[in-house]
This record gives structure tokens, sequence and C-alpha cells, in this order.
């Protein structure tokens, strides 16, 4: 064999394992932030403002994604991690005039700290069990946060409201493009490090701890140690979706981060579309915008059109919207080969 | 010369343009108004762990589809804007921005829920809209000073507890009272207005007060430790299920004090009733809307008319719920707000409208209570009656109490 067929094979096994990107995936990447610089332009505040919780979302469920679809772990309890993260920011903006840009590395660290405390304990829980548990946390979160002692900061059930920021450099833009453009930086870099920490060996030990995790043992993988980081690496990327959401909702409160929350996060992934990272983005405009059209079809019962929408999804796309679209390429190009 | 003649003649058309331009048009509008329509907002939880209060909604939806029937407001339809927010403040937030820049509603009418309300609070203020008449009843909404586009609309709780206090004043000057409150902002805007309305009597009044957690199992434990304060008087500040238990509790400790319940828990079905209906004789509340379920209003006018309208507009509700007689008259109290601003619908005018509101008297509200507003009072029902549990039904005792300012 010679040296260029070796590398081609090399490429092939590469780009075939998500760790190079093909000239189509760059494609689609430059077109998808294309549309995201785009889109504030063309759409009044308000949508603009739908669409930074869109972002904000878009990274809780990629935490998520993080946790349970490469690692397999699965968490009932990512609204407690939000709420940590929204009250991060909100506490520092409000008690001690923090700039919004600082809450977001200390909403990051705070969560990476709870969630790899979190995930030691649920070292010891799996499948269900663990389900269960992240259960317990995020309904004991609310009233956490009502606490007497604790509401001196907190703001107990009144929650704390927040200054929302100006945009910086003079520049002429509104508050609300501001925002969304921030947020969609921040964004980019969040997807950018999670791409760079799941397409090595790293990504490669979660996915082996999730599909095997004796085997996984047995080629000297750490597990417990991959486990509790990754709930912590998990945990940092809804608490930075939390202090985000926070800031453009510029109000936190107990009622805020229900366990409701924590479904809507999972319904995200896995409609958007289980261990894939595009797939997040669309996590986040279904947590923002199927509510919202169920209730335009219905106001009766809006939560009857609700799961109907989530069945007819689950039935049509088993594998999320992200696997719907690489399916239909996928019969697109083998058609196309075939004529 | 020639360009000064004409800066002259274009500022003196500019004049005439501004004398006359107003005057030509029909009203004067703000966004959401126009010669032909008014554009209302709401938000509301018709899902999620609150959507029982859902209701509220669809009655006002009902109201103002009976107005519009009617041949609307000064010849303007209504045309109401109802979103679900499914009691979570940041879809409120969201909703209510949809409401304002999207839908360009002229104003925001009771929105419902404490921390719903408090998302927008400030959001409403910055945008000069009318929050108008919200549905909750804690005390912050009454601030003309510092919020002078929120106003309540339902008696808010410390006014309540003052009712229970000027009334103890009043006819047992030398109670012993012993307080249960839930411990968050609710039960302490009750008991900060029970304290403000005793006044200098507060403390050798009350001699024990004990508080519980929304998590605590029971209060069993709070109730045996007020009933050894040796008090006569109990003001029970509960939400239902606390209610249910504490009414159980002090019966069967053999405990009779003069027992006031907060207007929160007075619900038979839901409170009374798993508490034990022999057990819930004597207790006191007060009350400001006709009981619909009340054989003594069977002939009442207003009654009537909302039995009528339930029959047309809401022919599957439920006509023993309280809901439904609230939606009507709150809706009643803001279509007579609109039919005051006339044809300047600014939003500015329909604030000035609502802080001026004088005896006004709404259907359903109890004879004798009426709306009250001005641009420094903005708690627009501040009276109740007494009411006291015959073992049936609450039973109006009295005269109309208001608290003492």
């Amino acid at each position: 064999m010679d040296v260029q067929s070796n590398a081609k094979q090399r490429d092939f096994a590469l780009l075939a394992s998500g760790a190079k990107l093909s000239s189509l995936q760059w494609g689609g990447i430059a077109i998808a932030i294309g549309i995201g610089l785009i889109v504030p332009l063309m759409v009044s505040d308000y949508r603009t403002f739908q669409f930074t919780l869109v972002l904000s979302y878009a990274m809780a469920v990629l935490g998520l994604n993080i946790l349970t679809g490469f690692n397999g772990q699965f968490s009932l309890g990512h609204s407690a991690f939000y709420a940590i993260g929204a009250y991060t920011a909100a506490i520092m903006m409000d008690q001690w005039e923090i700039a919004y840009y600082w809450t977001l590395p200390a909403a990051g660290v705070v969560c990476l700290v709870a969630g790899f405390l979190f995930g030691l304990p649920a070292l010891r829980l799996e499948g269900l069990y663990l389900a269960l548990a992240t259960f317990a946390l995020s309904i004991a979160t609310p009233p956490l946060l009502k606490y007497d002692h604790l509401s001196k900061w907190t703001g107990g059930v009144q929650g704390v409201v927040i200054t929302k920021p100006d945009a910086p450099f003079g520049l002429q833009i509104s508050q609300d493009n501001w925002l969304y453009y921030f947020t969609f930086v921040v964004l980019l870099v969040l997807y950018f490090c999670a791409w760079n920490l799941l397409r090595g060996r790293t990504g490669r030990a979660l996915k082996a701890i999730r599909d095997n995790p004796i085997a996984a043992r047995a080629m000297g993988i750490n597990t417990s140690l991959y486990k509790s980081l990754t709930f912590g690496v998990s945990a940092l990327y809804t608490g930075v979706a939390g202090a985000l959401g926070a800031i453009a909702i510029q109000f936190v409160a107990p009622d805020s981060f229900t366990f409701f929350l924590s479904v809507a996060i999972l319904v995200g992934m896995v409609i958007g579309g289980i261990g894939s990272i595009p797939g997040s983005i669309f996590g986040g405009i279904v947590i923002v915008f199927v509510p919202n059209v169920a209730e335009q079809i219905s106001k009766a019962a809006p939560w009857a059109v609700y799961g109907t929408l989530l069945i007819l999804c689950m039935y049509f796309m088993p594998l999320g919207i992200w696997g719907f679209i690489r399916m239909g390429y996928a019969r697109f190009t083998r058609r196309r080969k075939a004529s | 010369m020639a360009n000064r003649r004409n800066f002259v003649v274009a500022a003196a058309a500019l004049a005439i343009a501004l004398a006359y331009g107003p005057a030509g048009a029909a009203g004067k509008y703000d966004p959401g108004a126009s010669d032909t329509e008014i554009k209302i907002g709401n938000t509301n939880p018709y899902s999620g762990p609150a959507s029982a209060y859902g209701t509220i909604g669809k009655a006002i939806a009902a109201y103002w589809k009976m107005v519009n029937d009617n041949g609307g407001i000064n010849g303007r339809k209504i045309n109401f804007i109802s979103l679900d927010d499914s009691y979570s403040p940041p879809k409120t937030v969201e909703q209510t921005r949809k409401l304002v820049e999207q839908e360009k509603v002229l104003l925001d009418f009771q929105p419902l829920g404490t921390p719903t309300n408090t998302a927008i609070h400030k959001y409403m203020n910055a945008k000069k809209v009318p929050q108008l008449f919200v549905a909750t009843g804690a005390g912050k909404w009454g601030q003309p000073k510092k919020f002078p586009w929120t106003m309540g609309w339902q008696p808010a709780y410390p006014g309540e507890a003052k009712i229970y206090a000027s009334y103890l004043l009043n006819n047992k000057p030398d109670a012993k009272v012993a307080i249960l409150y839930q411990n968050d902002d609710y039960g302490k805007d009750y008991l900060n207005g029970f304290i403000a309305g005793l006044g200098a009597k507060a403390k050798s009044m009350i001699v024990a007060k004990e508080s519980y957690e929304t998590s605590d199992p029971t209060v069993d434990p709070q109730v045996i430790k007020l009933k050894a304060s040796g008090a006569d008087v109990f003001f029970n500040i509960t939400t239902p299920k606390f209610a249910a238990q504490a009414i159980r509790k002090v019966h069967d400790l053999g405990w009779q004090p003069l027992h006031f319940l907060n207007n929160v828990s007075t619900s038979v079905g839901g409170v009374l009733k798993p508490a034990g209906l022999e057990k819930s004789v004597g207790l006191i509340t007060t009350a400001y809307l006709k009981e619909a379920t009340d054989p003594q209003w069977a002939n009442d006018a207003d009654m009537k008319a909302w039995n009528a309208w339930m029959d047309k507009y809401l022919p599957g509700g439920d006509k023993s719920s309280s809901f439904n007689v609230y939606g009507y008259a709150v809706s009643a109290t803001m279509h007579e707000v609109l039919k005051r601003a006339g044809d300047n619908l600014t939003r500015a005018n329909i604030m000035k409208q609502a802080a001026s509101l004088k005896g006004l008297k709404v259907p359903l509200l109890l004879p004798g209570i009426t709306i009250d507003t001005s641009p420094t009072d903005f708690y627009p029902i501040e009276c109740a009656r007494l009411a006291k549990f015959d073992g049936e039904k609450w039973q109006l005792v009295g005269d109309v109490l208001c608290p003492k300012k």
C-alpha cells in the first residue's frame, strides 16, 4: 500500500468517526453561522429575543446531550443546573453589580463543581435509578430557592429582577440584538469546545462507557472519573445556558425552574437528535416554538396538541430532526448514485 | 430672501397642521386602538400545574364576546388576545413581549399570578403599557409612584388582614391572638398587614406566631404550640392543604378560638370538606363577590344577567366556580374604564381613567362594596364583608368593613 492510499484511508476513518469534517459539513456550518448572523437583522426585537432563548436552550440541550447522548447517563435534573447558573448570574449582577459577561464563567464553574459533586454519588446508580435521583434534584430545587436563610440572596419567592445590558462600544443596535449576538458567540465557542472534546480520545471513551462499561474499563478507561467529569461538563453547559437565559429574561424566580423545565430539555434533546451536536440547535427551537404552535392550534387543550405533535415527531423521525436530515440526505445521494 | 420666505411659509403651514391635525381625526390613539377596534392582551395558565386558573381567562374571553355582540364599546370591537404562559415566568415574559411588540395591544389586562406578573413588572413600566387589574392579591401592585403603569384589582392580602385587625380592635380589644402563617411573601404580606392593622396594640395582642414551609408534611405541631399559648383568637394564614389540616387539628384539640381563615382557602369543596364540615362551623373569613350558589341572590338582577351570560357564552362552564364570577366582575371593571376613556384611547388616558374611579359599582360585587381609586391609591377593591361558615355555606355577617389607612 502506498503512502497516498494509506492517508486516504485514515482520512476516511476520521470522517466517519466525526473527528474531521468533510467539505459538505464545513459548508453546512458556514451556512448555519451565516443564517445565525443575519436572523436578527431580518426580524423584530421580539423575535430576536425568542431566538436568544432558542440559543440558550440549545446550549442546555447540548449539555444534556453530552451526558445522555454520548455518555449514556440519564438526567431529569438539568433544570437544577439551569437554575444554579441563572441564579449565579442574577445574584452576581443584582447583589454585587458585576458585569453580565463575568457571570458566565462563574456560572460555568459553579455548575461544573455542582455537577461533578452530584456525579460522584450518582456513580452508584444506573439507568432508571439515576433518572430517579436526578428527578429528586429537580423537584428539590424550587423549594430550596425559596428557603428562608438563602432568601437574602435569592430573593425568596419574589425572585431577582435584573437589568438588561446595553450594547457596548456605543454600538447602535438594540439591547435584544446585542444580547443575541453575545449569546451566539458564546454558543459558537461552547459548540466548538464540545466538538473538540467529543471527536477524539475523550469522546471515544465516553461512547465506550455508554455502549459497554465493562469493556471500557477493561480497556483502561477510568470510568468513574470520566462519568463524574461528564456530569460536571454537562452541568457547566447547562449552567452557562441558564445564566444567558436569565440575562435575556431579566428575571429569575423559583417557579421558572420547575421539573417541567427538565422535561422540556429532555424533549428538546430527543426531538433534536440524541447524541448529535447540531441536533441540539433543533432541540432549542423545539423547546421555544412547539408550545407556541400547540397553543395556536388549540387554546382549550394545548398540552394535548403538544403531546400529539411529539408522538408524530417520534413516529416520523425516530432519530430526531437531525437523524431525519441525515437519513434524507443519505437516501438522496444513494438515489443519485444509482441513477 | 427666497429661502427665508420659504421658511416662514413652511413654519406657518406646520403650525396650522399641528393646530388642526388632531381635531380632524376621530380620536386619539396609541398602538392597539383605532376607530373600529381595541386590542387587549392577556396571559393565563391554560396549561401546566396551575391550569385550573385558566378558567378565568376563558370567562374573560366570553365576557368580551358578549360585549362585541352588543355592539362593542363606543362603537369599537374588543379584540381580546389571551396567550398561555403555563404559570412559568420566562414564558410570561416571552408571551407579554409578543403581545406588546408584535400584536401591539393597547394594554395588558388581568395577567395571572404573582411570580409571572413580577417578571413583567419592570418591562411594562419601562414600555409604559398598562398592566391593569392583575390577578394576584400581593400588596406590591399598588405603588403608583414607582410603578405608575401597574394596578391590582382584588383586595390585597395586607388589606384583608387589616379588616380582621380592625374587627378585633372594635369588638374584642382584649383578645389574645395566635397566628399560623406560610413562610413566604404571601404569608408575610398577611402577617405584616395584620400587625400594621393592630398598630400599637400588636405587641400586647399577638401572644404567639408560628410559621410553616410548604414542604412541611403537616402543621399539627405548630397548632399544638399555638393552643398552648392560651390564645382565644386564631388567625389562619394558610394555603388550602394546610388550612384543612389546621382546621381539623384546632377542632380535635378541643380549642375553640375565634377562628379567622384567610380568603385564599375558603373553598368549601377544596378545604372545608376535607377538614370536615362540622369541624369548620364558626370559621370567619372575608368576601367581596356574590356567590353564585347562594340562594339569597337568586332574584338579584346582576346574578340573573350572569346566569344568562353563562348559559349563552360559557355553556359548559361550572356555575359553582367562583372563577367565573370573578372573571365577569373584573371584566366589567375594565369595560367601564374603556367606556370612560371615550375616544381618547391612549395608554396614558387609560391609566388616568383607571386611577379615577370613585364609588364605582360593578356587577357581582357584594352590595356596599365599590371600586375606588385615585392617582395615589392603586388598590381598587379594599373593603369586604365578614362571612361565617354555618356548616354548609358561608353566611354573610355584619356590615362592609374597610381597612384603616
